[in-house]
């Protein structure tokens, strides 16, 4: 059952035409770029929580959002009314908020359509019956529920997105794109004498409903449940700086938060990184290479073209130590005379695009994970990182952890309670002094950034931080 | 907004025999104005709306929503809601709130003069924001982003067991983030100001309030580990108490999810403390008169003297639970109602903070947190989170540290409450904040 969808369903969204004019007349008060962002979002969700299929619930978004650029100000309107009137109108109060000074209708040609071709959907998610979804939270929740009878709660959440867009742009630039996630996650609460601990795992994919056949979520929750177990007899964390190894598939959040966002173009721009004006410098340890992919096939943060309309790319950051280059959006790269490298993202049209992240890893290098483990007389290994956060200004940036143990003369020891890890950007990019060859993806994340949340995806192999501040409240 | 009724009525009067239907409409329209270098980077005009459908039968209940309301849309948003029902397992608890004469507290947050307040005077306040907050220091590098942003909205609830009920209100905010540079280091300090209309915005404080907490972190260093009298400043504490409020909800509690589940009665934080719920104050910007499901919102104290006294409730929970809904329910038109505190506050003390300070000989002053969402685990109560502030000795403020955590278990900090300041604030989020002196959390640093 191969890609589905119908001819009239990939067809534009909104006629190539009425988007010609309406560019046109956003250009009217004397804007030098505009744009017509076009989404259609359709989703599903089902919880599982206490036992029972608690909700289903299926959501609808769909409009277009409509910006203008005059000199340094960019205006910005949406509309969820995508007929002529309501395009026209969103299109006149962009054009009046870029406050131009123009006057008159600007004739734009759109493009044939062009682009990469969306990713293949082997099993649109729309088409498959939805007691299929709920029969699998179901199986989560006894499978979690039998691994041991201290989990006494399992809450399982089934969801999937199917996300049309078409942009146009005074360019002349048509495209569009079809973005399909499919996500399951299974949360554990243990509870024992040291009271409730949790355990979360998660899976989401770029692709359809196919994910089932590669993914047993009665593992996922099994797995879910151990890590809940485990923290039962967790042992105070740490306080204070210690060498901190993370295993792999569990440690990208760390690198999209100590130099990820810091190498954001629009921070960069305004002054508000640590990485600002170091590319070509060393800014990490030798055999540090960071990379942002965006067309790794059926990751979470992979699209054809980004929210501009640009293609997505595979671009390297960091290579063995040297800053290469920074991610960009549409608008700082104009600034700077140069081409987009497909970040510019938007979580609907709603909202307005800037640089995000899409799949960010660190690639592998040669030593030996258990080595690394071994060679570490004191420290702390976390196997799962959960969130975190960054001030791109100053560089400091935390991250939780929510699996991770201590090692004592070389050994994985106790496990120990959750909480975060603090330490700043480019002083923890040099101390990486450990990178083994065993890469992994990680967990489905999103990523905020000034109240906008995109899916994003990372991965680590295992590796080694000579010093980092663990949060905990251990003497 | 009698369209907006007018609407939910429209769709509730579609429900079949046998079945109940709810629905929410919500229109707001937002202005956002960021200014940079003197200029307008950007400027967002957007006006938004949606539906969102329950439908009850027989125990089990399916939702669905649309970002729009054309008329289209809303049969299509009944049906889905419709057929989503026949996949949930039946529960005798599960049902539509029904009125409980609770009358809704009649609460003025609604302001016609933001509503014609106009864009250029909008502008204006972004661009003076950004302005003043360089002024303010010499040390002041740059703006990161300087923000007028204000919303105006309207929603109804209308369900066929007779609930109807209709809010709207306005809120501005004034937002700097300043960069702050001497001798190669930046720190970063944020300011605001908000209201209801844009009179009660005050650029001065938000600028100023940028500046000092950027200039005064230049030359932190990282302190050393340990344990510490530590002073919480309104920003950092209201951020805590709506995570304490978190933990009281129903749900939570009813699910196993609470670490105050079994302790209702019992001495939980440390005696003057007393935490209140109150969406009916509205001095609180999260004020509402009805709650997510229609029913009118109330004051509920949740700890009065360090014993705990409530746990929130939607009517769901309340049924399970026996008891009646205390107004809670929590929601966007995107999803069914969960069960939440909006408006928490702590009682304040009778001190100022300076005075609190000036009582503490070794301590440490927090002005900013990050990672609470990785760093707190509301379940467990286990919290670990980053900081940055001002070490305290000999009461007074002393040098600037970053680039530490703070931590301890929610249990222990709410017991650890040695003093509360007088400085109760509202701030833009589902608490007030307040200066707040805990006898010892654990510092980690060096």
């Amino acid at each position: 059952m191969k890609d589905r969808i119908t001819r009239t369903e990939i067809g534009p969204m909104v006629d190539p035409q009425l988007l010609q004019d309406v560019l046109g007349e956003a250009l009217a008060t004397g804007g030098e770029f505009a744009e017509v962002f076009v989404e259609d979002r359709r989703s599903t969700s089902a919880l599982l929580d206490d036992g029972r299929i608690e909700e289903m619930a299926s959501g609808r978004d769909r409009g277009a959002g409509i910006r203008v650029v005059v000199g340094e100000t960019t205006g910005f309107a949406h509309t969820a009314d995508l007929s002529p009137t309501g395009l026209r109108a969103a299109s006149a109060a962009a054009s009046a908020a870029a406050l131009g000074g123009g006057d008159g209708v600007r004739e734009v040609v759109l493009d044939s359509p062009s682009g990469p071709p969306s990713a293949v959907v082997d099993v649109l998610p729309s088409d498959v019956a939805k007691d299929r979804k709920v029969a699998l939270l179901a199986e989560a929740n006894e499978a979690a529920r039998a691994r041991d009878g201290a989990i006494t709660q399992v809450t399982a959440r089934y969801a999937d997105s199917q996300r049309r867009i078409q942009i146009a742009n005074s360019d002349g630039l048509l495209t569009g794109d079809r973005q399909v996630r499919t996500l399951f996650s299974v949360s554990c609460v243990a509870s024992g004498d040291s009271g409730l601990q949790t355990g979360r795992e998660s899976v989401g994919h770029t692709v359809g409903f196919e994910l089932f056949d590669r993914v047993d979520v009665g593992d996922l929750a099994r797995r879910a449940a151990e890590r809940a177990l485990t923290k039962l007899d967790a042992v105070p964390a740490p306080s204070g700086e210690i060498p901190v190894v993370v295993g792999p598939g569990g440690g990208g959040v760390l690198f999209h938060e100590a130099c990820g966002h810091g190498l954001e173009a629009d921070l960069i721009a305004k002054s508000a990184s640590v990485f600002a004006g170091r590319r070509g410098e060393v800014v990490a340890a030798p055999g540090v290479s960071l990379v942002d992919d965006g067309t790794m096939t059926g990751e979470w943060g992979c699209y054809a073209v980004d929210d501009e309309g640009r293609p997505a790319q595979r671009n390297v950051l960091i290579s063995d130590g040297e800053l290469t280059d920074y991610m960009w959006d549409r608008l700082r790269a104009r600034k700077e005379g140069r081409d987009s490298s497909g970040n510019g993202r938007r979580q609907g049209y709603r909202y307005l695009p800037m640089v995000r992240m899409t799949n960010t890893y660190l690639e592998a290098g040669n030593d030996d994970p258990e080595e690394i483990v071994a060679g570490t007389d004191h420290g702390v290994y976390v196997a799962q990182l959960g969130g975190g956060q960054v001030n791109t200004a100053t560089g400091d940036f935390v991250f939780g952890m929510t699996e991770a143990y201590l090692i004592e003369d070389g050994q994985l020891t106790a496990p120990i309670r959750e909480g975060n890890l603090i330490g700043n950007g480019p002083a923890v990019l040099l101390g990486i002094d450990a990178i083994a060859g065993d890469f992994a993806m990680g967990s489905p994340g999103t990523c905020g950034k000034d109240g906008q949340g995109v899916p994003v995806g990372d991965g680590t192999p295992t590796f080694r931080v000579s010093r980092l501040t663990v949060g905990g409240t251990a003497a | 907004m009698p369209e907006l009724l007018d609407l939910a009525e429209r769709i509730v009067g579609w429900a079949d025999e046998g079945e109940q239907v709810e629905a929410v409409v919500v229109h707001e329209r937002e202005t956002e104005v960021r200014a940079y270098e003197g200029e307008v980077e950007s400027l967002i005009s957007a006006e938004s709306q949606g539906v969102g459908v329950r439908v009850v039968r027989d125990g089990r209940q399916g939702f669905a929503y649309a970002g729009t309301l054309d008329s289209d849309a809303l049969a299509e948003v009944l049906a889905e809601a419709r057929d989503n029902l026949t996949f949930a397992t039946p529960d005798e608890h599960c049902a539509l709130a029904e009125p409980d004469g609770v009358k809704p507290a009649e609460l003025d947050l609604y302001r016609a003069t933001l509503v014609d307040h106009p864009t250029e005077a909008k502008v204006a306040l972004a661009l003076d924001l950004e302005r003043r907050t360089r002024a303010a220091d010499p040390r002041i590098s740059g703006v990161e982003s300087a923000d007028y942003s204000d919303s105006i909205s309207e929603s109804a609830v209308a369900t066929t067991t007779g609930i109807l009920a209709t809010g709207r209100e306005t809120g501005c905010f004034l937002s700097s983030y300043a960069l702050a540079e001497q001798d190669g280091e930046t720190q970063t300090g944020f300011g605001f100001s908000l209201g209801r209309e844009p009179s009660d915005l005050d650029v001065e404080e938000a600028a100023a309030d940028a500046a000092e907490r950027s200039t005064r972190m230049l030359g932190a260093v990282k302190p050393p580990s340990g344990r510490m009298t530590v002073v919480l400043d309104p920003w950092v504490s209201a951020q805590f108490l709506g995570i304490v409020g978190g933990t009281l909800s129903g749900e939570a509690v009813q699910k196993g999810r609470s670490l105050f589940a079994d302790r209702l009665g019992e001495d939980v934080a440390a005696p003057l403390l007393t935490l209140v719920d109150d969406p009916t104050d509205p001095a609180a910007h999260t004020a509402t008169g009805s709650d997510g499901e229609g029913l009118a919102t109330r004051r509920n104290v949740l700890m009065a003297d360090g014993r705990l006294e409530r746990f929130v409730h939607n009517s769901e929970t309340a049924r399970r639970a026996g008891t009646v809904s205390t107004g809670s329910a929590v929601r966007g038109y995107s999803s069914t109602p969960g069960v939440g505190v909006r408006a928490v506050s702590v009682a304040g003390g009778d001190c100022p903070p300076a005075e609190l300070i000036a009582a503490i000989d070794d301590g440490l002053l927090v002005q900013g947190v990050t990672g609470l969402h990785s760093g707190v685990n509301a379940v467990s109560g286990d919290f670990s989170t980053g900081a940055e502030g001002l070490r305290i000795r000999g009461g007074a403020l002393a040098e600037p540290v970053r680039e530490f955590t703070i931590a301890s278990t929610i249990q222990k900090m709410l017991l650890d409450v040695l003093a509360i300041g007088d400085d109760v604030r509202w701030l833009p989020m589902r608490a007030a904040g307040v200066t707040l002196v805990i006898g010892e959390l654990t510092v980690s640093g060096v």
